[in-house]
C-alpha cells in the first residue's frame, strides 16, 4: 500500500516524559490505522503533531513527499488532513447545524461578507452529513445543549465536513453510549470508504479496533512497540498483558 | 425575533427620529450625535460578538473628525468629505488591526487604549498642527453642490446620519449572518477549532476590525460636521467607554440595539444634566447598574421580549 504519511524519527518529550522517542510510522492510501496502548503513552502527542498544534523536537512527518513537521494547523488541514478531538471541540453558541456549515465554508474558503453562512447549498450538505451520523434531529440544537455522545459526535461531523484525505480521531468513540458505538463506526467507516478517505484513530475499545482497523500499532512509553493486522497484534500475549491489560493466565479457565 | 418584525422597529424607529426632530428643533442636533455614536458603537459590537472589547475606538472616531476637518478647506462637499473620511479611518484600521487581532481580551482591550492614548496625545501636543486641546474649527461646507444656512446644515446632517445608520445596520446585519460574521462568535467560544478547519482566526477578526473602524470613523465624521469644531477630547478614552457602555445598554443582540443605546444614552444625559447638573453621571451609572441586573440583553432584548 502506498504511504500517504510517514513519520519518521519523531521525538517529542514534555520535561522528563517522552512521549515519542524515535517513532517511525506509516499510513497507507485508504487505510485505516488504529493507535492502541496505555494512557499518557503519547498517542495524542502523534496526532497534536501530525496536525501542527505541536512541532516536533527532530523529526519529520511526510504528507505525500512534504515535510509538514511544524507548519501551522491551518496550513496541515489546507492540505487535507482533519481531525477531531477527544474532549468535543464545538462553537458551543452555535446551533450544530451552524457548526457543520462553518466547517464547510471554511473548506470552500468562503470570504464572502454579504452571502449568509445558511445558504441552500451548504444547508443540504450539512444535513446530509449529520444524517449520516444520526444527528438530523439536532441540528437546531445549541451545541451546548448536547449530551456527551453527540457532542462526539458533532465533533468528528465537522472534521469529516472538511473533506479530507486523511482524519485522524482521538478516541472517537469514549463517551458514547456502548449500545451506540458500533453501528456509529460502522456508518463513519462506511463514509471514509467510500470516498477513500484514510484514517488514524485513537482507541481503547478492542471490539472496535479489531472490527474496523486494517492495522494496529501499539504506543507505550513514546515507542511503537508492536504494529501490524489487528488479529496478530491483539493475539500477543505481551501486548495483551501490557497494554490491554488482560492477563491470558487469569482469563483461562 | 423575524426579519420582518426587526424591519418594521427599525422604520418606527427612522420615523420616531424624525418626527422628535421636527417637533422639539433642539434635539435635531442630540439625534444626530446620537446616530453617529450608535454607529460607532454598532462596530464595537462586531469585535463584542468575537468576545473582545476595545477601550480605543474613539481613537477612530478622532482620526475620522480631524481628517473631516483638514479636509473641509480643500474638499468643500460633504458628500465627498464623508466617504473620504470612512476610507481613512478604515486604512487606519487595517494597519492597526493588523497588529491589534493577534491579541485577545484584556490584552486587546489595553492595546486598543493605549494606542488611543498615544494618537489623543499627538493630537493635544503638536499644538502647530492640530491646535492643542483649543481644538479645530471645521470650515462650512455645501451638501449636494447647495451651500446651506443653518437649519438646513442641521437636517442635512441628521439626515445623512440616519442613512448612513440604516446603511450600516443592513450592511451588519448581512455580514453577522455569512461565514465570517458568524465565525467571529466562534473566536469566543472555540478559538482553536477555527485554526484547524484552515479558516485563520486572525483575519477573521481583522476583517471585523477594519469594519468596527470605518463605522467609528463614519461616527467621527458626522459628528465634526454636525459640530463644526473637534477637540482631542473626542478620542479621550472615556470617549471609547461611552461607546461600550452604549452597547451594553442598547444590547449586543441585534444591529438595532447600540442604537437603542446611543438614543437612551444622549437622552438621558441631556435631561439629566438639565435637571440634576452635577448627577447625571449618577443616573447614567445607576441605568447601567439596572439593566446589567435585569436585562442582560440590554434595551433591544426588553423590546424583543426575552432576555438574551
Amino acid at each position: 500500500m502506498k504511504p500517504i504519511l510517514q513519520a519518521q524519527g519523531l521525538r517529542l518529550a514534555f520535561g522528563g516524559v517522552k512521549a515519542a522517542d524515535g517513532i517511525d510510522l506509516d499510513v497507507g492510501e485508504g487505510e485505516f490505522l488504529a493507535i492502541i496502548g496505555p494512557n499518557g503513552a503519547g498517542k495524542t502527542t502523534f496526532i497534536n503533531m501530525c496536525t501542527g498544534w505541536l512541532k516536533p523536537q527532530s523529526g519529520r512527518i511526510l504528507w505525500r513527499g512534504e515535510d509538514i513537521a511544524g507548519l501551522p494547523p491551518r496550513r496541515i488541514t489546507q492540505r487535507g488532513i482533519a481531525r477531531s478531538f477527544q474532549l468535543p471541540q464545538l462553537f458551543t453558541e452555535h446551533t450544530v447545524l451552524r457548526n457543520l456549515a462553518l466547517a464547510i465554508a471554511a473548506r470552500e474558503g468562503a470570504f464572502s461578507l454579504l452571502r449568509p453562512l445558511l445558504r441552500p447549498g451548504w444547508t443540504k450538505e450539512a444535513m446530509e452529513i449529520l444524517r449520516g451520523f444520526g444527528l438530523e434531529s439536532l441540528a437546531d440544537t445549541r451545541a451546548d445543549a448536547l449530551n456527551e455522545g453527540s457532542r462526539k459526535l458533532a465533533d468528528i461531523a465537522m472534521a469529516v465536513a472538511l473533506k479530507p484525505r486523511l482524519l485522524l480521531m482521538d478516541e472517537p468513540t469514549s463517551g458514547v453510549a456502548a449500545s451506540e458505538k458500533l453501528g456509529i463506526v460502522e456508518t463513519l467507516a462506511r463514509v471514509l470508504r467510500e470516498t477513500g478517505v484514510s484514517a488514524v484513530f485513537v482507541e481503547h475499545d478492542m471490539e472496535v479496533v479489531s472490527r474496523f482497523a486494517d492495522r494496529v500499532a501499539v504506543w507505550s512509553q513514546g515507542r511503537i512497540v508492536a504494529n501490524g493486522p489487528p488479529e496478530a497484534v491483539l493475539a500477543d500475549p505481551e501486548v495483551r498483558r501490557e497494554v490491554i491489560g488482560i492477563e491470558d493466565a487469569h482469563a483461562a479457565p | 425575533m423575524t426579519h420582518r418584525r426587526e424591519a418594521l422597529l427599525a422604520l418606527l424607529f427612522a420615523l420616531a427620529v424624525l418626527a422628535a426632530a421636527f417637533a422639539v428643533p433642539w434635539l435635531r442636533f442630540v439625534l444626530t450625535l446620537a446616530l453617529a455614536k450608535g454607529i460607532a458603537a454598532l462596530g464595537v459590537m462586531l469585535l463584542l460578538r468575537a468576545g473582545q472589547v476595545s477601550f480605543g475606538h474613539a481613537m477612530f472616531v478622532a482620526f475620522a473628525a480631524y481628517a473631516v476637518a483638514f479636509l473641509a478647506g480643500q474638499v468643500g462637499e460633504a458628500l465627498l468629505l464623508l466617504p473620504l473620511a470612512i476610507l481613512l479611518a478604515a486604512l487606519l484600521g487595517l494597519v492597526i488591526g493588523l497588529f491589534v487581532a493577534r491579541y485577545r481580551e484584556i490584552f486587546f482591550g489595553m492595546l486598543n487604549l493605549a494606542l488611543s492614548m498615544v494618537f489623543y496625545s499627538l493630537l493635544e501636543k503638536f499644538y502647530s498642527i492640530t491646535h492643542g486641546t483649543d481644538g479645530m474649527r471645521v470650515p462650512a461646507v455645501t451638501w449636494a453642490g447647495m451651500a446651506t444656512e443653518r437649519v438646513g446644515g442641521e437636517w442635512a446632517v441628521l439626515v445623512a446620519a440616519l442613512v448612513l445608520a440604516i446603511g450600516f445596520a443592513l450592511l451588519a446585519r448581512l455580514y453577522l449572518a455569512s461565514p465570517l460574521g458568524e465565525a467571529l462568535q466562534g473566536i469566543k467560544t472555540r478559538e482553536a477549532r477555527l485554526e484547524f478547519m484552515g479558516l485563520p482566526p486572525r483575519r477573521v477578526l481583522l476583517v471585523a476590525y477594519v469594519l468596527s473602524a470605518a463605522m467609528a470613523g463614519t461616527a467621527g465624521a458626522l459628528i465634526a460636521l454636525t459640530t463644526r469644531h473637534v477637540t482631542p477630547l473626542m478620542g479621550y478614552w472615556t470617549a471609547s467607554g461611552e461607546l461600550v457602555f452604549i452597547v451594553i445598554l442598547g444590547g449586543a443582540g441585534g444591529v438595532l440595539g447600540p442604537f437603542l443605546g446611543a438614543i437612551a444614552y444622549e437622552l438621558v444625559r441631556v435631561y439629566a444634566a438639565a435637571s440634576v447638573a452635577d448627577a447625571w453621571q449618577l443616573i447614567l451609572g445607576a441605568v447601567l447598574l439596572a439593566v446589567i441586573l435585569f436585562a442582560r440583553g440590554g434595551l433591544f432584548s426588553l423590546l424583543r421580549g426575552r432576555r438574551a
